[in-house]
Parts: C-alpha cells; sequence; structure tokens
C-alpha cells in the first residue's frame, strides 16, 4: 500500500454499485449501497453474521438469479464499459464469464485437478490440449499449487487437502482470466498455515486482478485489504482505506465492531 | 476433614444411584426393542436362505439327472419332450434380448427425465409430474402385458407386417416404459443429493444449466445413477407377466428381438401352472431356471456394489 494514500479521485474504478437494493422474496437484504470498487485493489467486507455481505457479493455475479423470487434494484457499474451488470438485458451468464468467484467451502468438482482448473475454459469452448495445459499451468502456478499438483493433475481433485482444494478452486477461479475475483470467507475452513498462504496469494493476485473479500477475520482484513467496508443489517455503514478504518473509523459501532466488542 | 468428604460422597449417591436404576430400565428397554428388530431382520434372512436352500437342493438333483455342461450348452429346451433337452441358453437369449430392449428405452428415457426433473423442473411441474411417474410403476405387470400384446403388437405391425403376434419386441419396449419411473426417481434422487455449492461452483465459472447438469451434477452422481440402472436391471431380468402374455411361451433360441421366445421367468410361470408331478426332472427343471436367475441378479448387485464402492459419491 503507497503511503502517503492516493487521493480517491485519483484511482481508476473497476466497478461501482449505486442505489444497490436486494430482495430475497419480501425480505430486503441490501438496502441503497452506494460503493466504489477500485481497480487492482483489495476490498473488504466485513460486518455481523447475517448483515448481507455474501449477498452483496453474490450480486456481482448474478448467483441470484440461480433462485425465484430475488430481485436487484440499482445498479453495478462495470468498468471501463460502463455496463450494469444487474440489468435484465444482459445475460448473467456473460456476466459470470468476466468475474470470478471462491466458495467458502472448497467445492472441486468430481473431476481431475487438471479438468477442474480448465473447466472454465472448457465451458468457453476451449478444448484445444495445448491451450488448455498452458493456461492450467499458469493458472496453477497463480495459486501457488503448481509445485504440489504438477505430478498428479490427472488425480481426483478430492484427494487433495483442504487447503489444496481451495487453491485448485482459486487456480479454476484464475483460469479464465476474470476481471474481478470475488471471495466468500475463503479461509474459514482452513488451517492457520493454509490460510496465511491464501493470504500470500491474494497479495500477489491483486497485482492483476481486482478483489472482493468478505472475512470475519479482522486481522485478515487489516492484512490483506486495502479497502474496508463495514455493513450491518443490510446498509453500508462505512467505507473507507483500511488504514483509516482500522485505525480510526468515523462510527463508534465500527470501532465497536472491529475491536470485538460487538457482534 | 475426611469424614465431611465422605458424607458428601454419600450423599451424592443416592441420586446418583437412581439415576442409575433409572438407566438399567431404559437399558432393558433397548434390549427388548434391540431384540424385536433382531428377530425382524432374522425372518428377512431366513427367508433368503430358505430359498436359496431350496432352489440349491433342488437344482442338485436335477443336474444329478443332466449335466452342467449340457444344462449350459445345449442348443433346445424341450424338458417335458420325451427326447428331453435342457439348454438354459435357450431361455437366457428371450431373458437378454428382452431386458436388452428394456434397458435401451428405460436407460436413456430414465436418465433424461431424471436430469429433467432435477436440474431443470421447477418445483411445481415436479410436483405433477413425478405422482403420474410413480403411477406408472403402479400399474400391475399384467395390463402391462396385454398393453403390449393388444395395442403395442398391433401398433408395431402397421409398419412390420411381417412381425408375429407374440415377440420380445413389444414386450421389452412395454417393459422398458414400465421400469422409467424406477430408474429416473432413483437417479433423480441421486442428482438432488448433489449439494448446491458444487452446482453454485459450476454456474459462477460461467456455464449454462445444461453444462452444469451434464459436466458437474451427473458425474458427482455417478454412483447414485449406476445404482439405478443396475435396479433396472434386475427389474427387467425378474420381470414375467409382460413376456408370459406378449412373447410367447415357446422356447427359441434367438438374439433377434422379433421372435417369439420364451424367457426363464416365463418358463417358471408356465411349468409351475401345469400339473407336474413333484419330484419330477420337468419339475425340477424350474428351480435350476431359477436360480440361474437368482445368479445373474446377484452378479448385477456385485456389480452395482463394486461401481458404488469404486465411484463413491464425492462431494
Ligand atoms: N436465500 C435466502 N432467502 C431469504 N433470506 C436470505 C437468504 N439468504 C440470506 N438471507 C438473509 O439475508 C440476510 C443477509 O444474509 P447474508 O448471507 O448475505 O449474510 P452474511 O453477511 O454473509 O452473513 P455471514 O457472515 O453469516 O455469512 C440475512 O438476514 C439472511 O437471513
Ligand atoms: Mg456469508
Amino acid at each position: 500500500m503507497a503511503d502517503p494514500k492516493p487521493a480517491l479521485e485519483s484511482l481508476p474504478l473497476k466497478a461501482h454499485a449505486a442505489g444497490l437494493n436486494f430482495h430475497y422474496g419480501d425480505f430486503q437484504a441490501l438496502k441503497n449501497i452506494d460503493m466504489p470498487i477500485y481497480d487492482k485493489r483489495v476490498t473488504a467486507l466485513i460486518g455481523p453474521s447475517g448483515c448481507g455481505k455474501s449477498t452483496f457479493l453474490r450480486c456481482f455475479n448474478r448467483m441470484h438469479d440461480l433462485y425465484p423470487g430475488n430481485r436487484y434494484e440499482g445498479e453495478i457499474r462495470l468498468h471501463p464499459d460502463n455496463v450494469n451488470l444487474l440489468d435484465r438485458a444482459v445475460d448473467p451468464i456473460e456476466v459470470r464469464m468476466r468475474l470470478s468467484m471462491v466458495f467458502q467451502k472448497p467445492n472441486p468438482f468430481p473431476k481431475s485437478i487438471f479438468e477442474n482448473v480448465a473447466y472454465g475454459l472448457r465451458v468457453r469452448g476451449i478444448n484445444q490440449r495445448a491451450v488448455l495445459e498452458e493456461k492450467v499451468e499458469e493458472a496453477l502456478r497463480s495459486a501457488a499449487l503448481w509445485n504440489e499438483a504438477k505430478d498428479r493433475l490427472h488425480e481426483q481433485a478430492f484427494n487433495l487437502s483442504g487447503g489444496q482444494q481451495q487453491r485448485m478452486c482459486i487456480a479454476r477461479a484464475l483460469a479464465t482470466e476474470p476481471e474481478i475475483l470475488l471471495f466468500d470467507e475463503p479461509t474459514s475452513a482452513l488451517d492457520p498455515i493454509a490460510t496465511a498462504s491464501i493470504e500470500e496469494l491474494i497479495a500477489e493476485l491483486k497485482e492483476k486482478v481486482t478483489i472482493l473479500i468478505v472475512t470475519h477475520n479482522m486481522q485478515q482484513a487489516a492484512r490483506v485489504s486495502d479497502f474496508t467496508a463495514y455493513m450491518y443489517i443490510g446498509e453500508l455503514i462505512e467505507y473507507g482505506w483500511t488504514d483509516d478504518i482500522f485505525i480510526k473509523p468515523k462510527h463508534e459501532q465500527t470501532e465497536a465492531y472491529i475491536t470485538g466488542r460487538f457482534g | 476433614m475426611s469424614g465431611t468428604a465422605v458424607s458428601t460422597l454419600d450423599q451424592a449417591m443416592s441420586p446418583a444411584e437412581s439415576r442409575l436404576s433409572h438407566r438399567a430400565s431404559r437399558h432393558i428397554k433397548e434390549k427388548i426393542i434391540e431384540s424385536v428388530l433382531f428377530l425382524a431382520a432374522l425372518v428377512s434372512v431366513f427367508t433368503t436362505l430358505g430359498i436359496v436352500y431350496i432352489l440349491v437342493s433342488e437344482s442338485v438333483v436335477f443336474f444329478s439327472h443332466v449335466p452342467l455342461w449340457d444344462f449350459l450348452t445345449d442348443k433346445q429346451w424341450t424338458p417335458l419332450f420325451d427326447d428331453a433337452h435342457f439348454g438354459i441358453m435357450v431361455l437366457l437369449s428371450g431373458t437378454l434380448v428382452s431386458s436388452g430392449v428394456a434397458l435401451l428405452v428405460a436407460i436413456p428415457l430414465g436418465t433424461v427425465i431424471a436430469v429433467f426433473l432435477s436440474e431443470f423442473a421447477g418445483p411445481r411441474l415436479r410436483e405433477i409430474v413425478k405422482p403420474m411417474l410413480e403411477l406408472l410403476s403402479g400399474v400391475p405387470t399384467i395390463v402391462y402385458g396385454y398393453f403390449a400384446l393388444l395395442f403395442v403388437t398391433p401398433l408395431l405391425q402397421r409398419f412390420m407386417p411381417e412381425l408375429p403376434g407374440f415377440n420380445l419386441l413389444s414386450a421389452g419396449l412395454v417393459m422398458g416404459i414400465m421400469i422409467i419411473p424406477t430408474v429416473s426417481s432413483i437417479a433423480e434422487d441421486a442428482m438432488r443429493a448433489v449439494p448446491m455449492n458444487l452446482r453454485e461452483g459450476s454456474y459462477a465459472m460461467g456455464a449454462t444449466r445444461l453444462q452444469t447438469a451434464l459436466k458437474v451434477v451427473v458425474p458427482a452422481a455417478f454412483s447414485g445413477i449406476m445404482a439405478a440402472y443396475i435396479l433396472g436391471i434386475s427389474r427387467a431380468v425378474g420381470e414375467t407377466m409382460i413376456l408370459a402374455v406378449a412373447a410367447g411361451m415357446q422356447p427359441n433360441l434367438t438374439w433377434n428381438p422379433l421372435e417369439p421366445a420364451a424367457t426363464i421367468t416365463a418358463f417358471i410361470v408356465q411349468v409351475a401352472l401345469g400339473d407336474l408331478p413333484h419330484g419330477s426332472v420337468g419339475y425340477q427343471t424350474i428351480f435350476a431356471a431359477g436360480l440361474t436367475l437368482m445368479l445373474m441378479t446377484l452378479v448385477f448387485n456385485i456389480l452395482g456394489y463394486w461401481l458404488r464402492k469404486k465411484y463413491r459419491e464425492q462431494y
């Protein structure tokens, strides 16, 4: 992180949520969220359980479209083309082609490691062996899994340890060269060592890609993110540079949450 | 000092003891329930053993008259003639051909229906379709038999005028329809048991519904789908009425579904309904035939078990 911090206006935007409301049927889970997502930066989403962090994250790749009764209002603009991701006319599959997601629990497909990582490419119609091999290797290297996996690419992915599985899921998400990576508590199912390796990875990945990460671990948010957003019951309470949020939060509630006196 | 400790211990003992005796009465109750359940399990084990014992012991008598080699290789099945032949291949061919036809119908259609119901249909449509499918498997097989004989065969004869009135094809087709719900409902259960986070992982990569269903859900549910197929096969091999009614009962060594033929099961009902004297070789043939059938089903079940172990649900 550069210090002194650059003026926010000078930073390029990758996405921008504006007036975002989200409803699960009759239940409004997000209330009028406005939040910038800066390009090639890590933004952490924190807040007590049930405040809508996952809901917000899943708006970006339109995961909510998979279930009936869900409704978006407002917009999330993706830059540089300034397209509203939530527009009904925008095909959710097109959106998911540009953003990748890593889930809380590693979710390897019942396939080999190679085929797991190649999955997004195959879905995009890329089937040439040479291309796949190159991209899979690159993705596994970026996810710091290549050395462990290179001799067992054609083994079932389930044989990997939990931490390795999660890194494989990150490789899978990276293989399609997404513009934004969405992480929903990617380390909550992992031990401290696996967690540390994934945090390192995130620090490296932000050179190449914009990252949004939900976490319940305050140290993690402080370690990996440039920006932090604190949410509470569907609302964005406070947003700013992670340093500022953790050292001198403007809202008392944010401070209470961060220091563990609340939530 | 130590005296007080003992007296507190004493006081502490009495409620603990009553708790203990309470535990003992519960223990007895549990023992009773356990033995009732054990007896119930025993009944089914003994039934199975009894069946196996009868099949094997009667077959032993049979094979003391008919060499096993003849049983397996003879090309004729004429157990009731003076010049008796006991070539099980004759009946086995009928069983295999009709089951093959049935599975060609039931496996593809059952799988497609399962994928559709599990991955594409909304809850409301599913609620309509599932009971209808279950109805299909609740129809008595004798009804299916006459449906094959009186409806499907005449229909087929319009396109194939030389098709005989009794044939394996229409019996097999109808049997396939009957088996569809078995295959589809077990395969669908297996697919629906695949956790949502696997599907979400696939969708998040930009996959379509069809890609998710075929590339992720079906492989994840593979062993359950195999179990559905194996059960379908067992039902086809063991089906009796449809074949007895619609395929004719002439033993006929053929691999052509357009011909009439008897199956193992059709032969067994035929003989069992006739009045053959107990203890005659003719009567004992049904046990040898039944044993063959049981061994076949056993092989399929072992195959299914092995497949299930090899491709455990992995998610
Ligand atoms: N499918 C759903 N249908 C209805 N309400 C839902 C659904 N999913 C989540 N909610 C509700 O929306 C709110 C936000 O949930 P969300 O999962 O986004 O919280 P979260 O901040 O990610 O919590 P956690 O930290 O526990 O993961 C909660 O009140 C939750 O009960
Ligand atoms: Mg969450």
